[in-house]
């Protein structure tokens, strides 16, 4: 048993930071996709036509009822068998985007069946298309109404996305890795990377409650 | 889609199902225990106790379970825990589960009316009598719900402890992705088994549900 020493962090801060910018720009860019796929998802779910409406359904299904790691390799390796060759961040990038869309669209379908039928019978009355009223009425009054859950799905998708390390991305805790590969202290690395996601998440969660205040205003 | 290799790999993945079950059942049991320990002391009314809770609660949420179970697993042995694959992975899996399930015990039991306390109070029960005999039957039944989607989160959660080399389905899946290039198929056998489970558990959750339901 070798005492502990923190000493050993400082000088690998540089990888650490590069971990942590690419953690970010993950996150970042999987709750894109999980957002735009989300609302795309659930409006499939609710109004196509069952062929198109039933392969979404099952793959929602089938994306919630499976660990998301089992996912990741699936994207990973099943893209390339189908012939992409695509970057182990790209294929993060998706498995997890997907992996929150099938959450987001599960919200948001609830959320859009819970506006105001009146708001449709309105903006349809006033000759808004049947796209156009969800466009400009339903949908943007549905995205409202759940932010704070698809907030909180924003929060589980900061630290899931540690999970495709395991695929190859470099970040935070593939940095760490790295760093503990050299020197051989997993405890001081493992810790000081559990620190940074909490430092990530704390600003996160302040963020959300700022844009949540601001929607509440707004109404 | 190639089923001869699905039916010659199928079961291989029953046997790690088992293993994804027994980690689940015994990381659920130990996320029960810490759960209502660690709502208890963020309730009590020791300051300490509710600092160290919500402490608890907060550090446990607020990192990935991945670097939890990578912390007990590698690091532990620089601070003296040396644990097996399957223990490090059910004790890691526990603490975090229970975490969550602390916070799904706090709200149901917050969630009775206060009366009921202020009731039971002013007939002479003490607080601990309250608790157990007024208060925790009724929030029994609007824990149910919260703590089965708790889990059916940790079916799928502990898919995690393959990183730490435990045989379960999904290092079983990895490693057949990575000898037969048949990511599809070896996809479809373990998420087939992850389904069942999750079902399962679904179903259990419901019935306990039911019977408790208030008439």
């Amino acid at each position: 048993m070798q005492g502990l020493d923190f000493s050993v962090v400082p000088p690998y801060a540089d990888i650490l930071w590069m971990g942590v910018w690419w953690t970010v720009v993950l996150t970042v860019s999987a709750a894109a996709i999980s957002f735009i796929f989300g609302v795309m998802f659930a409006l499939v779910v609710l109004y196509a036509p069952k062929a198109v409406a039933l392969p979404v359904r099952a793959f929602m299904w089938l994306f919630m009822g499976t660990p998301l790691l089992l996912q990741l390799f699936l994207i990973y390796y099943g893209l390339g068998q189908l012939g992409f060759k695509i970057p182990a961040l790209i294929a993060g990038i998706i498995g997890l985007g997907l992996h929150f869309a099938v959450y987001n669209a599960d919200i948001l379908r609830a959320g859009i069946v819970a506006v105001d039928v009146g708001q449709t019978e309105g903006a349809r009355s006033l000759g808004f298309g049947r796209f156009q009223t969800l466009r400009y009425f339903v949908v943007p009054q549905a995205v409202r109404n759940t932010i704070p859950a698809m907030g909180n799905n924003l929060i589980v998708l900061l630290k899931e996305s540690s999970l495709v390390s395991i695929i190859g991305i470099a970040e935070l805790v593939h940095a760490a890795q790295l760093a503990i590969s050299e020197t051989f202290r997993p405890f001081e690395f493992y810790i000081t990377v559990a620190a940074l996601y909490y430092i990530l998440n704390l600003v996160l969660e302040a963020g959300l409650r700022r844009v949540e205040q601001n929607v509440e205003v707004s109404r | 889609m190639d089923f001869s290799l699905v039916q010659r790999v199928f079961p291989f993945f029953v046997e790690a199902a088992w293993i994804t079950i027994e980690i689940s059942a015994l990381s659920l049991a130990l996320g029960l225990v810490v759960a209502f320990l660690v709502a208890a002391a963020k309730m009590s009314r020791s300051l300490p106790l509710r600092i160290l809770g919500s402490a608890y609660v907060s550090l446990f949420r607020g990192t990935p379970c991945l670097i939890q179970l990578f912390v007990l697993y590698f690091g532990g042995p620089q601070i003296g825990i040396n644990l097996e694959p399957f223990a490090a992975g059910v004790i890691g899996l526990g603490l975090n589960i229970g975490a969550y399930m602390a916070e799904a015990i706090r709200g149901a039991i917050q969630s009775v009316d206060r009366g009921q306390t202020e009731a039971a109070r002013s007939i002479g029960f003490s607080r601990f009598q309250t608790m157990r005999k007024v208060v925790l039957p009724q929030a029994a039944r609007l824990m149910i719900r919260p703590l089965g989607v708790n889990a059916v989160a940790l079916v799928k959660g502990s898919a995690l402890v393959s990183t730490i080399s435990v045989v379960e389905l999904t290092y079983t899946a990895q490693r057949y992705i990575g000898s037969t290039y048949k990511p599809f198929e070896i996809f479809g056998v373990a998420a087939v088994l992850y389904m069942l489970i999750v079902y399962v558990v679904a179903r259990v959750v419901d019935l306990i549900d039911r019977r408790y339901a208030i008439a």
